[in-house]
């Protein structure tokens, strides 16, 4: 009988239960493709900037390309205030990219499938840059909250609204990354199951699928650490600048 | 037939899907707690790793890397413009020169026309007195010559029609007589004797 489509998702101990106090902070298998992300990311990227040779070989291209790729983004997004910030948006954006593109390897574990990840990594983003745009411009920081150009009458409609879309910022940022990378894990699990339950007579449809969205999901895993990283430069443009 | 299976095995699927579901317990273990502070804690720690690592080392290599080739190719470029410039004079000299020397030798050649033709000419004159002189000479010599050939003529003419007389006759007649005849016929015009 076909797997059910969730179980992939699910975290084991590998190794001994390692506790804190109260907390169980054990090596799982998410912790495993944390690690292993970190490490490719490490590894690339420090071949990538061992030696500058005038002409760079393939390694040193994806990494001076990345670079250049990710800085663009910020300086088109966020202006060159958030200069200091490229390191950080630069480690999110592999981190995020790297953990969705081991995703797509057969039997391992997506790390940015899981909505504690990616809030963690979203929430963290939203008291950063709550910090920054009220240490950048004080009190005045609350300006953001109040829209110019509004009729008096609106205003606290408005004022209401801006607060409550910028509270629901960790949690569209999370959840848009968690159920994309869920989703797709999801439906490419259930057709792969439909292979096998149709069997050599109407399976080559459901396997045909599956080879497509093995495709279209490599693109969404792209885009979406694209998108978290995007809108991490957008919030970060609010604190810097700002706008109202 | 076939087509009658395959879809009926499609719709059975949706069954066997949802006996599959129903079948197994815990619905998204995304919700399941029981590991969320240990993945916190690593995704901490590998992201703070990675962070450090990247900030620290790795970024700052790549971002000289890129600003050392930019400067690189800039004074590449600049050198070559250099370059550019410096063999353009050059070819402006090498044109001024292949100019120059074009001109010399329109010069030269025709410096050497004029002397070749004003030896020419002068030879030819020396030549046309020469010839001349020849022809001068040459014309004294017919004149001369023509001058005295009546009187050879005329003393042929005497001593052969003394000759013949004296074969004819048989007697010597006197040289003068004969001699005023021919001298009277050469003056009135010799071609109406001598031609017929």
């Amino acid at each position: 009988m076909a797997a059910n489509p969730m179980t992939q998702f699910e975290v084991y101990r590998i190794g001994p239960e390692i506790k804190i106090g109260n907390f169980d902070i054990s090596f799982t298998n998410a912790s495993l493709f944390m690690v292993l992300s970190t490490l490719a990311i490490l590894i690339i990227f420090n071949l990538g900037s061992k030696k500058n040779s005038v002409l760079p070989n393939k390694v040193q291209l994806l990494a001076e390309l990345s670079y250049s790729f990710v800085s663009k983004m910020i300086s088109d997004t966020a202006g060159s205030k958030a200069k200091p910030y490229f390191s950080f948006i630069f480690s999110l954006f592999m981190f995020v990219l790297f953990c969705n593109m081991f995703g797509m390897i057969p039997y391992t574990f997506t790390v940015t499938s899981h909505i504690i990840v990616t809030f963690v990594l979203a929430s963290f983003i939203f008291v950063g840059v709550t910090i920054i745009g009220f240490i950048k411009h004080g009190i005045g920081y609350l300006k953001l909250f109040v829209p110019s150009g509004v009729p008096m009458i609106l205003l606290p409609l408005i004022v209401i609204i801006e607060i409550i879309s910028y509270l629901s910022r960790p949690i569209s940022l999370s959840v848009r990354l968690f159920a994309n990378m869920m989703a797709g894990h999801t439906m490419m699990k259930v057709f792969g199951g439909f292979v096998i339950s149709l069997g050599i007579v109407g399976g080559w449809l459901p396997l045909s699928f599956s080879v497509a969205l093995t495709g279209l999901e490599i693109l969404v895993a792209f885009l979406q650490a694209y998108v978290f990283a995007i809108l991490t430069c957008i919030y970060l443009n609010d604190a810097l600048n700002l706008h109202h | 037939m076939i087509k009658k299976i395959f879809f009926q095995s499609i719709f059975f699927n949706f069954f066997f899907l949802r006996e599959v579901f129903s079948a197994e317990s815990g619905g998204m273990p995304q919700l399941n707690p029981e590991f969320w502070i240990s993945q916190i804690f690593w995704l901490t720690i590998t992201f703070g790793i990675l962070y450090i690592v990247l900030s620290k080392l790795i970024l700052p290599k790549i971002s000289a890397n890129l600003e050392l080739r930019k400067s690189q190719i800039q004074e590449n470029i600049e050198a070559a413009e250099k370059q550019r410039q410096g063999s353009e004079a050059k070819l402006k000299e090498y044109e001024e020169i292949v100019l120059k020397s074009k001109i010399e030798a329109k010069n030269i050649l025709k410096d050497a026309r004029e002397k070749a033709l004003k030896n020419i000419n002068s030879k030819k004159e020396t030549l046309d007195q020469q010839i001349d002189e020849e022809i001068k000479k040459v014309e004294k010599e017919i004149d001369v010559l023509k001058k005295n050939a009546p009187e050879k003529i005329n003393k042929i003419a005497i001593e052969t029609s003394s000759e013949i007389l004296k074969k004819l006759i048989g007697a010597d007649v006197n040289n003068s007589s004969i001699s005023a005849i021919v001298d009277d016929l050469s003056k009135r015009g010799g071609d109406k004797y001598y031609g017929n």
